[in-house]
Order: structure tokens, then C-alpha cells, then sequence
């Protein structure tokens, strides 16, 4: 096969942003892979503090007063506001990546509908789940506490 | 949109002889009713600069060779309006995720390796009726409504430059291969599904993929390969799970029994290979 050097032109993260036709599932897979990372540095974190239990009462006291500030406050709403968009969107992907509610295979008369106009339904759904978890979180961090 | 007399075109330029890195020229030129992006950039080669590049052939959305970013989307510079762009600049650049090997002309060459890796074609077991074959395989209309509609991908990579997983992972196959992996896969005529299913289930496959949906949104014909891909996934996990029924390998059909040549119809040339 023929090589050629050409100059590079690969779009690397801001793909995740451009590049297309600034579809709502775009969105969503670029938010499901921040919250993603973010749920991962919160995981992290908590088995750090919580680690500290072995090293006695006296250290885990330590551990827990450093995050209960304020700022640790926020934070832990916005894991929580991270959990509910993943996890309701998490779903709707397992639904869709196993095949359902993509549709058949058609023939493509124009204006093509796509297996991205089929899921739509599920999509807005998983946003309204989570909009729904966000608010009893919201309520149950600022509101009951 | 304006019903001005010029347009302007604005080129992505890159010589790898000259310029060290891309660079934007302006073109105006006239607007023609019924214009495509196409033909202006042949008014721009006639008329103003013969050294501009791109890739293009049947003007017609068939052979896959116009495939550029116009206005910031994927598409094909032959399919595409001027008018429908609604705008009163055309900006074309080379399609992203693959190297640019002048203007707007980019490498395919890693789709069509990823493509090639995935077998596009029917897989038998039966070598010898594959070689040598002595008539058809037999499909019902009902059978080939599975895969038809990833049979009319033209390869022109616009999936490809619309996918962000394949913006930032090399190694991912994208989605003009899987889905024609899946055409494939889904043929009551291939026997190839295990072959596949090796490269199938590492990092090249779909597992990379997480239905953004652009590929499906940007595609000119209407291939819709982000269902071809879900739609592979589910065969996969099946298959995992030991619960994927494989479709029948479509026998030889046979032959009509009454059937008559007419005289004035040659017989095939012999074969070559
Ligand atoms: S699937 Fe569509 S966009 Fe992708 S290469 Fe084929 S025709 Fe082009
Ligand atoms: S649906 Fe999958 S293959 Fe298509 S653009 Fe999205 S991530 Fe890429
Ligand atoms: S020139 Fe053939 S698809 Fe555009």
C-alpha cells in the first residue's frame, strides 16, 4: 500500500465537541465521560479518608474533619448531581447499546431517520430521571438538612 | 440567505512542500443558481488557482471521494447546495481524524486498513464452493432487509471525521468498519461472524463506541452505522452469553429447471482468476 507522511489533523478531545452536527447525544456522551471521571476521583478520594478507620479512631477523626468544610459540601452535591446524570443515562445506554430501541434496519429514504431519532424518547427520558434525582438530592442536601 | 452575485469561498491550503502547517485562502467567486460546493470549488480551479486539491469523481453521491468538512460538518462537496448552507461563506477544510496530504484531500488509508482487518466480504466455510462456485447463494427479500441499509455506504469518511471516540483513539476502528463488519455479520450468506468476532471484541471494536450518534446524524446516504454498531453489540453479548442463535448459512440455490437461454444472449467469458 502506498505510504504518506501528511500532517496531522486528528481532533483529540475537541472532538468531543466539534467535528459534527452538534447533536443532544453528543452532549450527553461527553458529559457521561466527564462525570465518569469525576465519580472515579470521588471514589478515589473516598477510600483515602476512609482508609484512615486503620490507623486508628484519632486519624480518622483528622481525615473527616479535612473534608467537611463547606467547599466538601458543594463538592459532595455536585458527586451526587455526577451519580444521578450517569446513572440514568448509564442506563439508557445499556439499553441502547444492546440493541434496543435503535430500530430496524430501514431503507433510507430522505430525510433519513436515524437510530438517533428512535432512542430520542429514552434519551430525554434518562434526563428527566435525573432531573428528578437532582431535585430530591438538592432537597435532601439543602433544604431537610 | 443572500441572493448576492459572489460567494467566498474560504480553503483549507496545505502543500507539504511549502507550508509548514494549514493555512486559510480566500476565493470569490459567482454564484450560479443550483450550485454545489463542488462546483465552485471547479470555478475556483478554472479560474483562479489551478494548484488547489481535492478528491472528487461522479459528482453524484456514489463513489465517496468528496467527503469534506463544509461549513464546520461532514459532508460531501458534490451532495451539498450552496443555497442549502444558508450562509454567505463556504469554509472547507479536509476531513479531521485522518492527515492531510495536501488541501482537502486526507489520508483514508487507516479507515480502509480498519475496514480491510474486519473481512468486507462473504465468508464461507465450504472453500470449495466459494472458489469454485456452482450458482448462487439463496436469500429471501425478507433476509437481506437486515443489512441492506449498511450496504449502501459509500466509504466516504465523513462517520469517521464526526465520531469523537475515533478523535481521540487511533485504535478504535470507527464506524464506517464496524458497520460494514456488521453488514457483513448479518448476512444469511457469510459464515464469518467467529473470524470477525477476534477483532471484534478488543479495543478496534465497538466497545469503544458510546452512541454520540454523530456518525449517523452526518452520513450521506443514510446508513445509519450507529444502529449497525448497537445492533453488533447485541449479537456480541449474545454470543458471550452463549444465547446468540447464528442465522442458517444460505444453501446453493437451485438452478431454474425450465429455463431457456435466448439465442441472441452470449455466454459468459471464460474465467480469469
Ligand atoms: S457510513 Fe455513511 S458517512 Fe460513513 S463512510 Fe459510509 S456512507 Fe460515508
Ligand atoms: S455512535 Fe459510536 S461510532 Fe458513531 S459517532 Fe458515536 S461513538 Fe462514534
Ligand atoms: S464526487 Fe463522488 S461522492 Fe462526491
Amino acid at each position: 500500500m502506498l505510504k504518506v507522511q501528511g500532517h496531522p489533523n486528528r481532533l483529540g478531545v475537541r472532538g468531543w465537541a466539534v467535528g459534527g452536527r452538534w447533536g443532544l447525544e453528543r452532549y450527553l456522551y461527553t458529559l457521561h465521560r466527564l462525570t465518569g471521571v469525576g465519580l472515579i476521583l470521588y471514589l478515589l478520594l473516598h477510600i483515602l479518608v476512609t482508609s484512615s478507620r486503620a490507623f486508628g479512631q484519632a486519624a480518622w477523626e483528622a481525615a473527616m474533619g479535612r473534608v467537611s468544610g463547606p467547599v466538601f459540601h458543594a463538592g459532595e452535591y455536585l458527586v451526587f448531581a455526577a451519580f444521578a446524570f450517569h446513572a440514568m443515562n448509564g442506563i439508557r445506554l445499556v439499553l441502547v447499546e444492546l440493541g434496543f430501541g435503535v430500530g430496524k434496519p430501514i431503507e433510507p429514504v430522505y430525510p433519513y431517520k436515524t437510530s438517533v431519532d428512535f432512542q430520542r424518547s429514552l434519551a430525554v427520558g434518562s434526563l428527566v430521571l435525573a432531573g428528578v434525582l437532582l431535585v430530591l438530592g438538592t432537597l435532601d442536601f439543602f433544604v431537610l438538612d | 440567505m443572500s441572493d448576492a452575485k459572489q460567494i467566498l469561498y474560504r480553503v483549507r491550503r496545505y502543500d507539504p512542500a511549502r507550508d509548514g502547517a494549514p493555512r486559510w485562502q480566500d476565493f470569490t467567486i459567482p454564484r450560479t443558481p443550483g450550485m454545489t460546493v463542488l462546483d465552485g470549488l471547479w470555478t475556483i480551479k478554472q479560474t483562479l488557482d489551478a494548484t488547489l486539491a481535492w478528491r472528487a469523481s461522479c459528482r453524484m453521491g456514489v463513489c465517496g471521494s468528496c467527503g469534506m468538512l463544509v461549513n464546520g460538518r461532514p459532508r460531501l462537496a458534490c451532495n451539498t447546495q450552496v443555497s442549502e448552507l444558508g450562509a454567505d461563506v463556504v469554509a472547507l477544510a479536509p476531513l479531521p481524524n485522518f492527515d492531510i496530504i495536501r488541501d482537502l484531500v486526507p489520508d483514508l488509508a487507516p479507515a480502509f486498513d480498519a475496514h480491510q482487518a474486519l473481512m468486507p466480504f462473504i465468508v464461507r466455510e465450504d472453500v470449495q464452493e466459494r472458489e469454485n462456485p456452482t450458482g448462487e447463494f439463496g436469500q429471501s427479500a425478507e433476509e437481506l432487509e437486515h443489512y441492506l441499509q449498511f450496504s449502501y455506504c459509500i466509504k466516504c469518511g465523513c462517520c469517521m471525521a464526526a465520531c469523537p471516540t475515533y478523535a481521540t483513539d487511533p485504535s478504535y476502528s470507527g464506524p464506517m468498519p464496524l458497520a460494514q463488519a456488521h453488514r457483513y455479520n448479518a448476512d444469511t450468506r457469510d459464515e464469518g461472524f467467529r473470524n470477525r468476532k477476534e477483532t471484534l471484541a478488543g479495543e478496534r471494536g465497538p466497545w469503544r463506541c458510546h452512541f454520540a450518534g454523530e456518525c449517523s446524524r452526518v452520513c450521506p446516504k443514510g446508513v445509519d452505522p450507529a444502529k449497525a454498531i448497537q445492533l453488533m453489540k447485541r449479537e456480541l453479548v449474545l454470543d458471550y452469553l452463549r444465547l446468540r442463535r447464528a442465522h442458517a448459512s444460505a444453501p446453493v440455490a437451485p438452478k431454474p429447471k425450465d429455463g431457456k437461454r435466448r439465442p441472441d444472449v452470449p455466454d459468459a467469458p471464460a474465467r480469469t482468476v
